[in-house]
């Protein structure tokens, strides 16, 4: 008995963990959720037209230009898990992909804004299982860490336990962050407390790895499910809340953002704690990224514009944001094809 | 600031819109604007001028003209001259002109925005993408109307030359709103802009004339309050449409009346915003920020009376009070701001001391600490909390980004507090309970209601207010109604008035004498003395007495007035129900139609053929309006947005009525049914001189289920009666048919609480003409328009 109890008190005290973590990954004090709240859940209402309306106006009422422009673009990229996610994905594939993290922009280009003394690299990796292994030995000691997306991804329907292992795999090959996806079934039935049984689940899982819950908000359908959904993963200890795998027919909106980032105020309101944010999917243009951030800034605050709190999921973004700040540098319109290819 | 330093604190940065093109057309026009007179821009015939001012710069922009007599005079001329060609176009040739004008603004969208930044101090965000676009809808919406003008209002003609007064604090937007029906519909117009914001009404006219638009049909003429009451009291106008503060609004009440000129007055109010627990809570404090953070707050129909459940006021003060803190107050021309400047010095002192009191009388304060631009007029996003409804900033329409916040119980107690203001402009209701919040919109004395939304306008969903918001409604199709009248009040007679003869005295004899009939006073459903207990007597043509009618005098009216007001279950009574009534007083009227014939020969003289057929009219009348009952129904719009707007007909409440003088019996049904089958309460001041139409009537409403105080009868001076009425500020509107002199009167003393007023000003009406004396001419009088918009998805 004695033992047991020593072993939670370790457990607690890494969940409390304070101990600095590498720059560009989670270095809040993780989620250690909470007892499943269901009068709150269900007392979640969510206004769809005037969501709309709120995000509607945001581009109208915040922009940023020039210097501040460029500096926001440079933010976007130290927030993007760099993805790829495809069936004929392989390791050379991948090891291009994260030469491109750990060198996301031109020095040249870095130089010419003045940010040649920082170092600049995407969030993170993002790949499958199969391909952890590679990442975390091309990624070397450069801090960046590899993300792997999990549990049956995308769909998120093999067997439970297999589902587990295959966090656990991930684990021991060496990714720090895991991406899960939900069973939309429970959203869709209100099954919550299976939800919540099950997001515990991977949470305990992941062990030191941080947890990201993709709820896949384009098959939950309603900004009624999202905001359930969104409390639920974050009550039973998601570190971070994803909206979409990248393969549902609607990925990352503006108006489920804004949904999602509320539950993230809300929860912080009750809690104390900070939860993560990541969009994914859809998001390819640099104009669009930044109204993401403005959300962040105006709706939770400065610290959701780091990449401990800001996440991106997108495999083309990048490419447009260097042609923004090559534009921003030379003055010229850019192409893709002078920015190495990731 | 460099890339460095913006990536370390992720702050915002500027991002300032050109204004080279818009200071260009000012410096074309630095000598000084003129007047838009008859297609040309004229100096001022006094050469005087004054200078308009930069609000977020407090420096001088423009010189603009100061319109006196001859100004106005000339602009009117101009607009006369040119009204009957106007008119005389046909609707497709008007709409063709209408849209080249919505395409003109569309073309030069930018430039008027920038102008409209400049000159006003509100964001250009607001100016691009609201004042502008909606400005451009409204010439487009109306276009329509012109095209088809003919067909539509086949029985309307139009008014004639139109003044139109318009505020600050949406310059461009409420030009559309006024202009573009009053030229569709055949109009021409004279337009005296606000002084501190009349660049865009002068860049739209120097357009306009470039656009083709003939010369003489808009006007403008520049200056301040002064300009405008030459407008308001110039003879030849023959309507004035006014948007301002209540105050100025009913100055120009009193001003106009017995004037003859139409009038619409869209005025202040304290709109209130109602949030249940059972709300989007953060989408209702988003609201917050569209109601009363929208062009500084400077709105009349802003949201600034927040109710908020008790259950949840906590929550949502503080989750309002952290959403302040993201607003950001900046340069108008910035890209990246939420609020600019207040329009004037003199308006930010007025929020100044307005907010002062309010927290001396307890409210507390929170404020968003955004850094403030030095030099100009601004004022931070505001919150009052804690306030009572005593407090003067629950009451005063501030009209700055400042909202107070009161909290309520139960959603009656919700309605009550809503309600409980002389304004009756806008409302929001905020609940994901569709039940109750359509039972809140429907109970809400506001002539907007927006459903888990606020601030939303179309064009072709009218916009206006109830009680001391003002009058009439701009937009849509009862928007139009404003700029036209029935044709077949064209050309109506001054009225003679029935003379009184001289009374003879009765011989007696020794005959059976009639028994004695004294016709009471009908105050709620109970026949009553009058207060004075003095009595009139009522004479026949030829002056002999035929009986005595009360001498009613102001206690009465107090009484009939409380009366009615008491009644207000027929206003809630089913259409069905009232329709009923309705067939079932003509029924009891036609039992008697004898009787009431004779009584009407008696008292005037008329022919019995003449007499039956007034009271046959009357009959039909009342079927007319039996059938109305359930026919005179609303709208459902359809705005550019997921959702509906149902224009919904209210009753206006207790509505004071004087009969005309002729027409004993048919002129009295004339305007009791219209009101009553709409479900209004009455309190009906009978012919003075033939009394007893209206109080043989009586007998029949109590036999025929009108419920008591629906309809209250006091007999006695009508001119003593009719002022009484008029400065009741309990009666809600007031229809007086009678001498010049008598409509003036009501006209003017409506003023004290806006009470909307219906009069004939001395012309006759032909009552037996249906198409002059029934209808929808009259029903729409009966009624405000209430819309209500329910935007809906899941």
């Amino acid at each position: 008995m004695e033992a047991v109890a020593a072993s939670q008190a370790v457990v607690s005290t890494r969940r409390d963990d304070t101990v600095p973590l590498p720059a560009f990954g989670h270095n809040e004090p993780r989620n250690a959720g909470m007892e499943l709240d269901l009068a709150w859940v269900l007392d979640s209402r969510v206004n769809l037209s005037a969501t709309e309306r709120r995000v509607a106006s945001l581009p109208g009422r915040r922009t940023v230009k020039k210097d501040a422009q460029a500096a926001w673009l440079l933010k976007a990229v130290t927030c993007i898990d760099l993805t790829t996610l495809n069936g004929d994905d392989t390791p050379e594939r991948v090891k291009r992909l994260c030469a491109k993290a750990m060198n996301p922009v031109r020095a040249d280009i870095l130089d010419a804004l003045g940010m040649g003394g920082r170092t600049i690299t995407t969030g993170a990796i993002c790949v499958y299982h199969r391909f952890v292994a590679t990442a975390v030995e091309a990624l070397g000691n450069s801090g960046i860490p590899v993300a792997a997306v999990s549990t049956g991804f995308p769909a998120g329907l093999s067997p439970h336990h297999l589902k587990v292992k295959e966090i656990e795999a991930s684990v021991a090959d060496g990714a720090k962050e895991i991406d899960i996806v939900i069973t939309r079934e429970h959203v869709l039935t209100g099954n919550w407390t299976a939800l919540y049984e099950e997001m515990k689940e991977y949470r305990a899982a992941c062990g030191d790895a941080h947890v990201k819950a993709i709820l896949a908000t384009g098959d939950l359908k309603t900004l009624r499910n999202v905001a359930k959904a969104s409390l639920v993963c974050m009550m039973a200890g998601a570190d971070f809340i994803k909206t979409s795998t990248g393969k549902e027919g609607v990925n990352a909106t503006l108006a489920v953002t804004l949904t999602m980032l509320r539950a993230i105020r809300a929860y912080e309101e009750r809690t104390g704690i900070k939860v993560g944010y990541k969009p994914a999917g859809g998001i390819s243009a640099a104009k669009d990224v930044l109204n993401y951030q403005f959300l962040m800034k105006d709706e939770l605050g400065r610290e959701w514009l780091e990449p401990k709190l800001f996440r991106v999921g997108a495999s083309s973004l990048l490419a447009d944001i260097e042609r923004q700040l090559e534009h921003h540098v030379t003055g010229a319109y850019s192409a893709l094809n002078r920015h190495p290819i990731g | 600031m460099n890339v460095a330093k913006f990536f370390d604190d992720m702050s915002y940065g500027s991002a300032p819109e050109s204004d080279t093109e818009a200071r260009a057309w000012l410096a074309r026009h630095a000598a000084g604007f003129g007047h838009f007179i008859n297609g040309a821009f004229v100096p001022s015939a006094s050469g005087k001028s004054f200078d308009t001012f930069e609000p977020a710069k407090g420096e001088p922009l423009a010189k603009l003209a100061m319109g006196d007599k001859v100004d106005v005079d000339n602009a009117v001329a101009a607009a006369r001259e040119a009204q009957a060609q106007w008119a005389g176009l046909p609707g497709h040739s008007r709409a063709r002109y209408l849209y080249a004008l919505a395409r003109m603004i569309q073309r030069h969208a930018r430039l008027f925005a920038v102008v409209e930044a400049i000159d006003n101090g509100k964001p250009l965000r607001e100016t691009r993408d609201l004042d502008v676009p909606l400005a451009a809808r409204h010439f487009y919406h109306h276009a329509g109307w012109a095209q088809i003008q003919e067909t539509e209002f086949p029985d309307q003609v139009p008014l004639g030359v139109v003044g139109q007064i318009i505020p600050w604090n949406f310059p461009f937007l409420m030009l559309a709103w006024k202009v573009a029906p009053a030229l569709a519909l055949g109009n021409t117009v004279v337009l005296k802009p606000a002084e501190f914001t009349s660049l865009t009404a002068l860049l739209f006219a120097e357009l306009a004339a470039a656009a083709g638009l003939p010369s003489g049909v808009f006007n403008v003429v520049t200056g301040e309050g002064q300009t405008g009451a030459l407008l308001v009291e110039h003879e030849d106008v023959d309507k004035i449409a006014f948007t301002g503060s209540t105050d100025v609004g009913r100055i120009i009440r009193e001003r106009t009346a017995g004037s003859g000129k139409s009038l619409t007055l869209e005025l202040g109010g304290k709109s209130p915003f109602i949030v249940f627990e059972d709300a989007d809570i953060d989408g209702a404090v988003e609201g917050v920020v569209d109601a009363i953070w929208f062009n500084q707050g400077q709105v009349c129909c802003a949201g600034s009376r927040l109710l908020v459940q008790e259950g949840i006021a906590d929550l949502f003060h503080q989750r309002l009070i952290r959403r302040m803190q993201t607003l950001r107050v900046g340069q108008p021309l910035d890209k990246c701001i939420d609020m600019g400047a207040i329009v004037a010095p003199v308006q930010l002192a007025r929020i100044e001391a307005l907010v002062e009191q309010g927290v001396e009388q307890g409210a507390v304060l929170h404020q968003a600490k955004s850094d403030m631009p030095k030099g100009g007029s601004f004022y931070p996003p505001t919150l009052l909390t804690g306030v009572q409804p005593t407090s003067i900033v629950a009451t005063e329409e501030i009209f700055g980004p400042v909202a107070v916040s009161m909290t309520f119980r139960t959603p009656e107690e919700a309605i009550q507090l809503a309600n409980h203001s002389r304004y009756g402009l806008a409302a929001s209701v905020w609940s994901e309970t569709i039940g109750l919040a359509l039972n809140v919109a429907a109970k809400l004395a506001a002539g907007v209601v927006w459903v888990n939304a606020t601030n939303l306008f179309d064009a072709a969903v009218g916009f206006g207010g109830k009680r001391e918001s003002g009058f009439g409604r701009e937009g849509g199709r009862e928007g139009c109604h404003e700029y036209l009248k029935p044709k077949a009040w064209v050309g109506r007679k001054s009225r003679t008035m029935p003379s009184h003869p001289q009374l003879k005295s009765p011989v007696g004899d020794f005959s059976l004498s009639s028994i004695d009939r004294t016709a009471k006073l009908f105050i709620g459903g109970k026949q009553a003395r009058p207060d004075g207990n003095y009595s009139r007597v009522v004479t026949s043509a030829k002056g002999m007495a035929i009986g005595e009618v009360g001498e009613g005098n102001r206690k009465d009216i107090r009484n009939a007035v409380a009366a009615a007001q008491a009644a207000s279950g027929w206003t809630n009574a089913t259409a069905h129900n009232r329709a009923q009534i309705l067939y079932y007083i003509a029924e009891n009227l036609s039992g008697r139609a004898d009787e009431f014939a004779a009584r009407i020969s008696a008292m005037t003289g008329a022919s019995s053929a003449a007499a039956e057929a007034e009271v046959d009219a009357s009959i039909s009348r009342l079927f007319t309006y039996g059938a109305w009952a359930d026919k005179y129904e609303g709208v459902v719009h359809q705005p550019p947005m997921r959702g509906v707007a149902l224009a919904m007909p209210e009753a206006l409440g207790v509505v004071g009525v004087i009969c005309p003088p002729e027409a004993p019996l048919l002129g009295f049904i004339s305007l009791v049914a219209p009101l009553i089958t709409t479900g209004n309460r009455v309190v009906v001041v009978p012919s003075e001189a033939y009394p007893l139409s209206a109080t043989d009537f009586y007998s029949v409403l109590e036999t025929s289920d009108v419920p008591a105080g629906v309809i209250n009868i006091v007999t006695g001076s009508a001119e003593e009666l009719a002022s009484t009425l008029a400065a009741h500020n309990d009666v809600d509107a007031l229809w007086a048919f009678g001498s010049a002199d008598l409509c003036a009167t009501v006209e003017k003393l409506s003023a004290g609480n806006l009470k909307r007023t219906f009069v004939d000003n001395g012309k006759s009406t032909d009552w037996l003409d249906r198409s002059s004396a029934e209808g929808s001419a009259y029903l729409r009088r009966a009624i405000d328009v209430k819309n209500i918009w329910i935007p809906y998805g899941e």
